[in-house]
């Protein structure tokens, strides 16, 4: 047992379906976005279905949840490992063959999501389902799609941000099968390719609607 | 050859270590790594100097004592090599070459190169074994067992315990001597009997130890000598998970 009562084990397997439970959330806010450049009236259906009704406020608390929960235990597992590791650090430290720069930087990445994260907030939950908690008139998903992205400045912070998010998934995916023991010598590769592909799909499906409205519309 | 070696020189535990440099020259390239150290230590006692400690047992690549950081990589750069099978013809002419100890909290420094790995000791006490009373040599083919389970085990025993998975990592994990050794016993009939009972004593025993998690970067896998595969981690992972899941309806 860890010094809170759980095994390293444990901690990782949060970590893990904390990841997938994000995962499969980016796929469908991925999914949904696309819809934005498919129907510009169906995204703004969308929008008010998801609104401030009691089944999105829930799905927003599991969201917030599984988000805190990803992110704490990343600070407390960075932090153990960091202890484990020792204070006197090589002199001389080569990232050996095989080994992907993501997986080295996780923690660093996750950190570049965690304060876009706190942007894109602003941009459009602050606007859109917060306002309306708040009793004020959402602001049109279509308009503040477009107001955001026909800013150079804000079109590129965000693709770099989602090439961040690549990164991320990247290994985090693959991470995932690994840490709850899904995975075998046959399995190793594909699933390291699949998990790779899957997150280039999740991100292409953002980065295409920040570039249909800053660059075509 | 003519080199410049860099070692890490560190009294005891307790003092503060750094490096020292020694130019060695006449190296021949037919020596290991080991010899090379031998050479320099017969020069450093000729001047009357502290030779450098370092582990080494069998020099064969099958015992696990030596275990050296050698510029950037446990046991040097060189796949599926043990710093004793290291030889200095993969170095060049005018090289410098830093040589440091594993570095890791639950493996402290004795001595300049060497650190004590009872930890991993410690961990095979925990629950690497069978308790059961052998008897007489059974006969080769009277528990029948798959060729595919049989390979993966004895891929599994093949780790020879040096710790360079450990000093790969940059979480200090021994997630992969862990699941080696739970992996060689649970692939076979006689360790399944108590799989659960020793994936969960392991692990608890690691996580006491001071290793760290694993992040699952593979770099123990890619710098271990023996080529031990990181799905004996996802092994040991999902037998400790489905022990913790069974434990309720024992």
């Amino acid at each position: 047992m860890g010094k809170n009562g759980l095994s390293s084990i444990t901690k990782k397997l949060i970590m893990a379906i904390s990841g997938a439970g994000l995962v499969l959330f980016m796929l469908f806010h991925g999914a949904m976005n696309v819809v934005s450049i498919i129907s510009q009236d169906g995204y703004r259906w969308i929008c008010e279905f998801l609104g401030a009704n009691w089944y999105a406020l829930v799905g927003t608390m599991g969201l917030a949840a599984l988000m805190a929960l990803h992110f704490i235990y990343a600070f407390v597992l960075s932090y153990q490992n960091y202890k484990a590791r020792g204070r006197q650090r090589y002199a001389v430290n080569e990232r050996p063959e095989g080994v992907s720069w993501a997986s080295k930087n996780m923690l660093a990445i996750g950190v570049v999501v965690l304060f876009g994260l706190v942007f894109h907030l602003y941009d459009f939950w602050a606007k859109m389902q917060l306002a309306e908690i708040r009793g004020n008139a959402p602001v049109d998903g279509i308009d503040q799609i477009k107001f955001i992205f026909s800013n150079n400045y804000f079109s590129i912070m965000y693709l770099l941000w989602l090439v961040a998010i690549w990164f991320h998934l990247s290994h985090g995916i693959a991470s995932v099968m690994q840490s709850i023991g899904w995975n075998n010598l046959v399995w190793k590769r594909r699933i390291e390719i699949l998990g790779s592909f899957f997150a280039a799909i999740i991100v292409m499906m953002f980065m295409s609607v920040v570039i249909y409205y800053w660059l075509i519309v | 050859m003519n080199i410049t070696l860099k070692i890490w020189r560190q009294r005891n535990a307790s003092s503060k270590g750094k490096f020292v440099e020694y130019q060695l020259n006449d190296v021949p390239a037919e020596a290991s790594f080991l010899e090379m150290l031998d050479i320099l230590n017969e020069q450093l006692v000729l001047k009357g100097d502290d030779p450098v400690t370092f582990d080494h047992d069998c020099r064969e690549g099958i015992c696990g004592a030596c275990g050296l950081y050698i510029n950037g990589h446990p046991h040097g750069r060189f796949k599926n090599t043990t710093t004793c099978q290291l030889h200095m013809r993969k170095f060049k002419d005018g090289d410098t070459i830093t040589v440091e100890p594993w570095r890791s909290e639950a493996f402290p420094i004795i001595k300049d190169l060497m650190v004590d790995r009872s930890a991993l000791d410690k961990l095979i006490q925990a629950g690497g074994y069978i308790s059961v009373h052998t008897g007489g040599v059974p006969d080769a083919n009277a528990i029948p067992i798959n060729k595919h389970n049989a390979d993966l085990a004895m891929d599994a025993a093949s780790c020879i315990g040096c710790g360079a998975c450990v000093a790969a990592c940059k979480n200090g994990s021994a997630m992969l001597f862990v699941g080696a050794k739970v992996s060689q016993f649970a692939l076979l009939p006689q360790g399944q009997v108590e799989s659960a009972d020793r994936v969960q004593k392991m692990v608890a025993r690691m996580d006491e130890l001071g290793f760290g998690s694993c992040s699952n970067t593979y770099a123990c896998q890619a710098e271990c000598p023996k080529n031990i595969s990181v799905t004996n981690i996802a092994r040991m992972n999902r037998q400790f998970l489905a022990a913790k899941i069974s434990e309720p309806l024992k």
